[in-house]
Formats: C-alpha cells, structure tokens, sequence
C-alpha cells in the first residue's frame, strides 16, 4: 500500500516513464513556492529574535527547516478544502495565505492578531482561508481534521448545497473535498489519532493525516517512543488507510508524492496517512537547549535544505527548468525577492508593534460565549467584542 | 446564521400549561425533542454509542434511524475522544452535531474535547469559530453502577467557561429545554438521568422552547428555600411533602439550568424565607452548591437568617452496594434534617 517516493528525479518523470504532477507546474507556480517559503523563514527568523527581545511571549514552536512541507502539502489542496492543524503552526497558516502582518500580531498578543492576541503561537486560525487552527495539545486536532471531513461529506452526500462557508454563494453546490489533519511524530503515540483514524477508516472520512516526522517529540527522537518508527504505513494498514512515505527535503517531490493522494481521496472519499520526512534545525521551542542531538546531525541536514534545492532548481542556467540557457530565476531577481521578503516581514513586525493590545474592559470577557446571556458567570456577564475581521 | 439554519424561536413566548393529559415518558420527550428539530434542520445529526441499530441504548432514540436514515443517525464506536473531537470539527465547519454519551462518566476519557476544544474554541480562534453542539447522556448515579459509573459531571465541568448547561428534572423541561439546547449558538451540555427516563408526565402536543437561566419554581412556601437541579429536584419534592406534614412550607426552585444560573430567583425567594438549603447530586468539595451558596453570600447575605446549608452526595466515591448507594444520595431525610436545622428545630 505504501507508496514511496524517492530522492529527486531531475528529468521529473516516474519509475513508468509517465510525467511527474510537478513537471505540469508552470515555472511561476514553482517561484511563488520558493517565495513562500522564503517567507517562512524570515517569518520565523524574526519571531525568534523578537522572542529573545521579550516582543513574544509563551511557547514559540519555530517551523524553520520545514518549510518545504507546509508549501508542497496546502499547494496539493483547493483553496476551499479544509485544514487543521497542531501548534507548530505559522509555516501553514502563511502558506495558506495568511497575512503576515496579522500572524505577528497574534504573535505579539495584539488586537489585530488573527485571534485578536487571545490565542497566542498556537493558535492561528484563518477562517477566510479554511485555516481551522493551531491547535496546542498533542493530538487533539487529529479528531477535528475527521470532524471536517466527515462534514465535508455530509455537506454533499446529505445537504447537496454547500454550507455558508468564506467565499461561498448561497446555494452553491456542494463539491468533494479533502481535510488535511497536520500533525508531528510526537502525536503518534497520542489516542485521539488512533480513534481519528479509526473512524476515518470506518466511515470513509476524506481526511489526510500528515505527519510531519522531524525525528523529535520535543527530545525524544521517534524510535525511542513510537513502534514500528521505521515504518509507520503500518499503522494506517490498521485503519485500512492508504499511505505514503514522502521527502519532504525537496518540494517537488513532496508534491508529487503528495498530489496523486490528495486527488485519489477526493474522488474515491477515503481518507490518507502520509510520512513526511522533514527536520526541524531549531529546538522544539524557544526553550530548547537540544542536548538530544548533534551539531552534525542538524548540519548534515541543513546540507539538504529544501529552500536551497527549489533555489538552485530555478536560479540554474543548464538545468531542467532553464530554457536556452536561461534559468527562471536570476541571481539579481533572488536577491530582490529575498530583499522584498525581508521588508514584508519588517512591515509585519512593524503592524504588530503598533497595533493597541487588547482592551480589557472590552476584550476579557468578549468570544466567551456566541450567544452572551446573564448570569453565566459570577464575575461579569459575557459580552460581544470587537469585530474580528477574519470572523 | 445560515441558510440552512431555522430562524431562533421566540424565548420570550408564554409557554404552554405544565398540566394536561398527553402523559409521555422523559425518555420519549427527549426523542420528540431531537426529531423535531431534525425534521427543520437538515445540519442536525446524532452520533453516538448504540443510537441507530441498536435504538439506544436507553431507548430514547428508538426509531429516530427508521425515520433519519444511517447519514444522519450515526452508531459511533466506543470512542467518545473521537468522536466528540469529530463533532468539534464538523460543528466548526458548519453542521450542528448532537453527542450522546451513554453516560456522562464515560465522557471523561473525552475529557480533552470537552474541558479543551469545546468550550474555548471560540476565545482561541479571537471568535472566528465556536462549536456549536449538543452533549447529552446519563449523569449521576444509574443504580448500583459503582464508582467509575456514577458520575456527576456538573461539579467538574461547570468549572470552565464557555459552555450552557442545561439539567432537567422532568419530561416537561427535557423537552423544552433540549428544543433550546440544539437552537442554542453555543455549546450545551445537556444532563439526563438513567433513573428518570422512565418518568411519566404530561408534555404537550405544540412546540415550546424554555429559556435558559430560568428556574422554575417547582412549589410554594415561605419558610425555607430548597434549590436544586435534575434528579435531586424530585427528592426535594419529596421532602417537602413531609415538612408540609409537619407544618414547614418550603419554596423548591428547580434551576433547570447550571450555567447560566438563575441567581435572581434564588435571591428573591430568600428575601422571603431568610433561609436556603441547597441540593445538589455532586460532590460537596468545589460543587455547584459551593458556587450557590457563594453567590447567595456575595449578594443576598442579609436576607439570610441561618447561614446557608448544602445537601451533596457524600465525599466519597459512588458505593455499590444499595444501602450504601441509596446513603450515599442527597435523600430525603437529608433534605428534611437541613432544612430542620436552618429553622432551628
């Protein structure tokens, strides 16, 4: 059942001679990828320094080093699929077109943050990109990214109209879609995967859930927690779900393992497990002073960076992209995209440190309830805040 | 709201006399309660353990499958971790999900779905997303079901904000309280008892929502505040008919619901009687009586003329054998023993 896919192919096509989904890419799908990613990592970059400044409080899980995971798995989706996922979570939710600006006033606990600064690193949710979180316990998103599929289902097999979701016309037809469910190695070993899966299996959920396997559950690498670490495919064979096993080191890769099993669990509404190798070169917080690996190990990755293979791929005269010795990308466009990239997050950190924090007279006791009525609390009675632009 | 969605009834209606001839079990007002509401909203689907195949486990929604279909009543296997977490996605994504749990005490290995995702989603997400679902099933002491089987989970979960609930004592308010619960935007956990669905009382024949954070009051008296909610409401009943015997007219204030609470009528009727005892099947430590007596303290201390008394389950885990079970309970004699204490006699 398990599909693997291996190391890059530079002619793009698979072992049937058949074209990889990524040789149809066209060449600006592939530099908006390197762009997102690129993003990413400055994203993350400074968070880490405005989290050593003290700008950025709590847990801070960084995505740097897995960039190519979050691009390659939502550019396999529709815009209107849904997504959940754990708290490693602003690589996705940028990804999926969240405004940077927002994410790092989140970040920042400020008013204009995606969750209005009550959420905080964990918790990024998009509802105008189908982003349904950051989610912070171990696992617990695994039974929601069911919970979207199974509704996602039910929308077509048993509404037919679609529901009054962002960017829907009222009595638009209901569609097949996929729910992508993220979640790390670490949460393998969690129950609520085991009964998500479970019920996906039973029930024909399309739900695809991606682990991104670093190696690490925060410091404990895999094989010390998890059986069969060599071979988790076994573990969806269980649930009767279809896997794969994806290197997630290189983005077209990625996509090509990736994009056929999104597309067969949207047609045939069944749900997927993938293996994403991936590797993060941060600690697993901020807090982390990673004496469970070595300086080798994380270079020998860092040798297989994913932002510079798609680079290399573009910014490369002779190779297979390049058309008459030209490549898609020059060294001066690189250099001003990095250059732009670095002031779109400049400007996002600038957003977040101007924005006003909450108010607590009016943001406290504010999306408690939907529907505030007296005397739900001892302390004050629940009010309606302010409006939540992406709500 | 959406397109799919029924427009919200009218809470302030007058609602229909609690008297009449049309004398249906609790287990079948619950019923009539979920299919109604399914009939108009067709985001309505209820999952859980033995509801479909099976017509419940308790029975309560025997037929619902012949009538819904398997699309929409769901036998789910024993997984209330999954599938609770599953209602919480598919409520965000815009059905409207009703859970049952067996029992209550079996919700707690869902306790992560439940005190976590269900309550704070929509805080988390800056009001983005709430979960707006139904959780219902058996709470309190089934009959010699032990310890693990036992639970009161009203004294657990009323500790977290952003959940209604709702906790009826008769087939009148389970009617109508549901009817609100599966209207309701937010949340609701919604608190049935084994020993009560078999209860015969009259429901009537049209449509009714009951407001929540409404009590209602279930008798008349000037000397002593009896206040409680689900079963133990009925052993109140009980002891007032015995006090009544004895010359003691108590007020017996059905809350009907927990969260929110209806602390004014509590305050009102203590204006009245000065005295307050209330009764409550959860543990005494942390339990919604504390919270109670808590708030009648903060607000309404100087109409009291005996410090406030509280009737809980006693402070040790559910006992199996029936003397003890039946000890265990906040009983009649209990009842009757505080409220003889608060007028001094």
């Amino acid at each position: 059942m398990a599909q693997v896919t291996t190391a890059s192919d530079s002619a793009r096509t698979s072992a049937d001679g058949r074209a990889r989904p990524s040789s149809q890419l066209p060449d600006s799908t592939l530099v908006r990828w390197l762009r997102d990613m690129l993003l990413i990592r400055e994203f993350e970059n400074r968070c880490a320094q405005a989290y050593q400044q003290a700008r950025i409080g709590g847990f801070c899980h960084l995505y740097i080093g897995q960039e190519a995971a979050a691009v390659g798995t939502v550019n396999s989706l529709q815009p209107d699929d849904p997504i959940v996922h754990a708290y490693r979570d602003h690589g996705h939710a940028l990804a999926r077109g969240m405004d940077p600006g927002v994410c790092m006033a989140e970040m920042y606990g400020r008013i204009t943050g995606c969750a209005k600064g009550k959420g905080g690193s964990m918790h990024m949710f998009d509802k105008p990109h189908w982003f349904f979180g950051g989610h912070g316990i171990v696992g617990a998103q695994t039974p929601l990214g069911a919970g979207l599929a199974f509704a996602a289902r039910y929308e077509w097999e048993v509404l037919g109209k679609a529901l009054p979701n962002p960017g829907v016309e009222p009595g638009a037809p209901a569609k097949k879609k996929v729910a992508l469910s993220f979640l790390g190695d670490g949460a393998l070993n969690q129950g609520a995967l085991h009964e998500a899966m479970n019920l996906a299996g039973l029930w024909g959920l399309p739900v695809i859930f991606v682990v991104e396997n670093n190696g690490y559950s925060m410091g404990t690498a895999i094989e010390r927690g998890t059986t069969m670490a060599h071979d988790l495919t076994k573990k969806a064979d269980a649930y009767g779900i279809r896997s794969a096993v994806i290197d997630g080191f290189d983005v077209l890769d990625l996509y090509d393992g990736f994009k056929p099993l999104v597309d067969w669990c949207r047609e045939h509404q069944k749900p997927g497990f993938v293996d994403l190798k991936t590797y993060r070169y941060l600690g697993h917080s901020m807090s982390d002073p990673q004496k469970y690996r070595t300086k080798e190990e994380v270079e020998r990755y860092k040798a297989k960076d994913s932002i510079d293979r798609l680079a290399s791929l573009l910014l490369d005269a002779q190779g297979p992209r390049a058309r008459s010795g030209k490549p898609v990308l020059s060294e001066a466009e690189f250099l001003d995209m990095q250059n732009e990239l670095k002031a779109v997050v400049k400007d996002a950190i600038d957003f977040a440190e101007a924005s006003p924090v909450p108010d607590a007279d009016t943001e406290l006791y504010s999306d408690v309830l939907a529907n505030p009525v007296p005397n739900m609390s001892p302390t004050r009675d629940y009010t309606i805040g302010a409006r939540n632009p992406l709500a | 709201m959406t397109t799919f969605a029924p427009p919200l009834p009218d809470l302030a209606a007058p609602l229909p006399p609690r008297t009449g001839d049309r004398i249906i079990q609790f287990r079948e007002a619950l019923r009539e309660a979920m299919s109604e509401e399914m009939r108009r909203d067709p985001r309505l689907f209820l999952m859980g353990e033995e509801v479909a195949q099976y017509n419940g486990a308790y029975k309560i929604s025997q037929g619902m499958l012949d009538e819904f279909g398997p699309k929409r009543i769901i036998d789910a296997p024993i997984s209330e971790n999954g599938f609770a977490g599953l209602a919480v996605g598919a409520a965000m994504y815009g059905l409207k999900p009703i859970i049952e749990f067996m029992s209550w005490s079996f919700s707690l290995v869902a306790a992560d779905q439940i005190l976590n995702n269900i309550p704070k989603m929509l805080y988390m997400s800056g009001g983005q997303w709430g979960c707006s679902a139904v959780f219902r099933g058996n709470d309190g002491a089934g009959g010699q079901l032990g310890s693990t089987h036992s639970w009161c989970v009203e004294g657990l979960f009323s500790n977290v904000p952003g959940v209604k609930i709702a906790i009826p004592s008769c087939p009148y308010d389970a009617k109508g309280l549901l009817k609100t619960a599966i209207r309701e935007p937010d949340p609701v956990f919604f608190l049935e008892s084994e020993r009560m669905l078999g209860d015969n009382a009259h429901v009537p024949a049209e449509e009714y929502y009951i407001p929540f954070g409404r009590a209602h009051l279930a008798r008349e008296g000037g000397d002593c505040t009896l206040v409680s909610f689900g079963r133990p409401v009925n052993f109140c009943l009980e002891a007032a008919d015995e006090l009544a015997r004895e010359g003691i007219e108590v007020d017996v204030l059905d809350m009907r619901t927990i969260r929110p609470l209806d602390i004014d009528s509590i305050l009102r009727s203590i204006q009245k009687t000065g005295r307050i005892v209330v009764v409550d099947q959860s543990w005494p430590f942390a339990s919604v009586a504390s919270e109670v007596v808590t708030q009648v303290c903060e607000r309404g201390f100087d109409y009291l003329d005996h410090q406030p008394l509280r009737v809980n389950s006693d402070d040790v885990p559910a006992p199996y054998a029936k003397n003890l079970e039946a000890e265990f309970l906040p009983h009649k004699g209990k009842i009757i023993n505080a409220v003889r204490k608060s007028l001094g006699r």
